[in-house]
């Protein structure tokens, strides 16, 4: 076994224990505790994937920014000192069933996929920066480069092989905008539509 | 993630010359790197509470710490760290003894694990990554998690106080930080924390502060920024003595008191080293004799081999760096003893209502700049990768033959007339979007 798959298998039990930290503690604050572990540990894992980019996102939005906002939430709408939470038997099976049924859909696809077919399909598709562009050594991990290029439409990968008067294939970029426009819409109408309820709480 | 030679030197020294297999070289160059940084990680906050402590005497009209060695008191950090040592560990029992426990933690261990990916010299860092900056940035919003858990589990009012006010002061702050950070990327046209210090040597004209008004002006707004999400005075709200007794860590004593200040030293430390890399100048000195040397000595071990003299060109620079950095970390000690503390309603208004929106403008007019002056000059066509790539000095890696116009992005069994192609859709790309 070599120290990757060591760390790797590391993260993955960390992940997996701090999921079920989550199920299985009481209180919310620990709750949301255990949700950093797990989450953190997949970051780990995104990094131990070569995927540094996805896995910093993965850091900067899900355990520095949701998970935030939860405990913040949890702060400013508590009662007493700890809020606790109690699960009845009945919402415990019917959780436990809907797991089950997710984690079987999950086995399901993951056994679908030829994996061995993928490996070599992956690694024939793979490109590796130039030299001289750069301070890193050439390899796995970088991909911040070739996702802001694919951002503006220019996929080496993809357009290589293609025919000339086919063109680039189109960026991502446009779509990007058009969500950002959206969460903006929606970040504002919040915004009003909380306003607005205070304003006419006070109007009568 | 990729170790850049250093490392690799560290771990093919312990291989070939010890005769260590491939893992266990590994670790222990993991190791190594990883006892360096904590060196740093404690040296800074045992120096800068002495200095601090001194500075703010002075500043008052005061001696500071006289008493433990010597005339100027510099042993009163390690004084101050054996009486932590030995006070009784307390949880109240109010508290949330596991969260309690754990918070301190989560502090130092944000503000530490930035140091992995913090660049000391041009090829002095632990991760070289290409994302340096946005991973920083993203860990160090992992200190915040470990404040609000820390106020919230001591099961006292205070405390609850401090750790909401600091989440929503951190929440806030982070939209302007990471703004002001994305402006010099902007200008130069990498995240990697190496490549921006790397393209600002040759003289202090190059440094990116000067580049334009915009990124002038960036500098001060990212040091604001930098100085609230620290949340050093005046934004020390979380902890204000005057309202909230301690803040965030009013039930806590001992060392997990400490920890909670070594980690926010320690963050002090980073934004301002990431304000030397990002605007000035990283470790060129910006005097142009004496960068040009150290370059030419860092060249020496271009091919990743071991020599004295580059060596040498490294531990200057990291000297540079290190002295910038707290150069700014002495101009946060010299404000906090100056400046009245806002009101929590100041501290976000100064966000929301002016900080956001000047560098939102800041944003825009960087990105407008170069535009504006290539249509007043004529001047130069800047490249598509980097904007500021003629600056490009490149002592770690040496390739005379390729041309800088070539894309970065090659099949490997691709033949050079498929390189030429790539670079024609390059220069389409690059003219379509200008």
């Amino acid at each position: 076994m070599t120290y990757e798959k060591l760390l790797f298998l590391i993260f993955a039990l960390s992940t997996c224990g701090g999921a079920l930290g989550v199920v299985l503690a009481q209180r919310v604050a620990r709750m949301a505790f255990w949700l950093i572990v797990s989450l953190g540990s997949t970051a780990g894992l995104y990094f131990m994937l070569h995927a540094d980019f996805v896995a910093a996102t993965q850091i900067i939005i899900y355990v520095g920014g949701t998970l935030v906002l939860l405990i913040f939430g949890i702060m400013l709408t508590a009662s007493g000192p700890h809020v606790n939470i109690q699960t009845s038997p009945g919402e415990l099976v019917l959780g436990a069933g809907v797991g089950l049924m997710l984690l079987f859909l999950i086995q399901g696809t993951v056994r679908s996929v030829d994996w061995n077919q993928a490996a070599v399909v992956t690694s024939q598709g793979e490109f590796v920066p130039a030299e001289g562009q750069g301070y890193n050594p050439q390899g796995q991990g970088n991909t911040i480069r070739p996702l802001g290029m694919a951002l503006l439409g220019l996929r080496p990968d993809k357009d290589l092989g293609a025919p000339e008067e086919a063109g680039l294939s189109s960026g991502y970029l446009f779509p990007f905008e058009i969500v950002s426009i959206h969460l903006l819409v929606v970040l504002v109408g919040a915004s009003y539509l909380a306003r607005a309820k205070r304003r006419a709480q006070a109007s009568e | 993630m990729n170790f850049l030679p250093i490392a690799t030197n560290i771990a093919d020294y312990l291989r070939d010359s010890l005769g260590l297999t491939n893992g266990i070289a590994m670790v222990l160059a993991a190791i190594i790197h990883g006892s360096l940084l904590v060196a740093i990680f404690m040296g800074t906050p045992v120096f800068w509470i002495w200095g601090e402590r001194k500075i703010a005497g002075r500043i008052q009209d005061r001696m500071g710490p006289t008493r433990v060695g010597g005339r100027f008191g510099w042993l009163q950090s390690i004084a101050d760290g054996i009486k932590l040592i030995q006070k009784e560990d307390l949880v109240p029992p109010a508290a949330d003894s596991m969260l309690f426990r754990m918070a301190p933690y989560m502090v130092c261990v944000a503000s530490f694990a930035t140091f992995m990916v913090l660049p000391f010299g041009d090829t002095w860092v632990a991760v070289a990554s290409d994302i340096g900056l946005y991973v920083l940035v993203a860990i160090l919003s992992l200190e915040v998690i470990g404040i609000i858990l820390a106020g919230y589990s001591s099961g006292s009012k205070w405390s609850l106080f401090g750790g909401m006010r600091e989440a929503a002061q951190m929440v806030s702050y982070e939209i302007p930080l990471a703004i002001c950070a994305i402006i010099p990327v902007t200008v130069a046209g990498s995240l990697n924390l190496v490549e921006i210090a790397q393209l600002q040597s040759g003289g202090f004209q190059n440094w990116l502060i000067f580049n334009d008004p915009f990124t002038l002006v960036a500098f001060f707004v990212y040091f604001t920024v930098a100085t609230a999400s620290c949340k050093r005075a005046p934004f020390d709200l979380a902890e204000a003595e005057s309202e909230l007794v301690g803040g965030f860590h009013t039930e806590y004593s001992g060392m997990r008191w400490s920890f909670f200040f070594m980690g926010e030293y320690a963050a002090m430390f980073v934004v301002c080293a990431v304000a030397s890399i990002l605007f000035l100048g990283g470790w060129n000195s910006g005097i142009p004799p004496l960068d040009a040397t150290l370059n030419q000595m860092r060249g020496l071990s271009a091919d990743g081999s071991f020599e004295p003299m580059a060596y040498l060109a490294n531990a200057i620079g990291m000297g540079i760096l290190i002295s910038k950095a707290w150069v700014l970390v002495f101009v946060q000690v010299w404000v906090r003893w100056t400046l009245p503390r806002l009101r929590i309603d100041q501290v976000m208004i100064t966000c929301l209502k002016y900080l956001i929106p000047i560098s939102c403008a800041l944003f825009l007019g960087v990105i407008a700049w170069p535009l504006l002056v290539y249509k007043m000059t004529g001047g130069a066509q800047t490249s598509f990768a980097s904007p500021k790539a003629e600056n490009w000095v490149k002592p770690a890696v040496s390739t005379p033959d390729e041309d800088a116009e070539t894309s970065q992005f090659i099949l490997p069994n691709s033949t050079p007339d498929d390189r030429m192609a790539v670079a024609d859709d390059d220069r389409k790309v690059a003219g379509g979007t200008r």
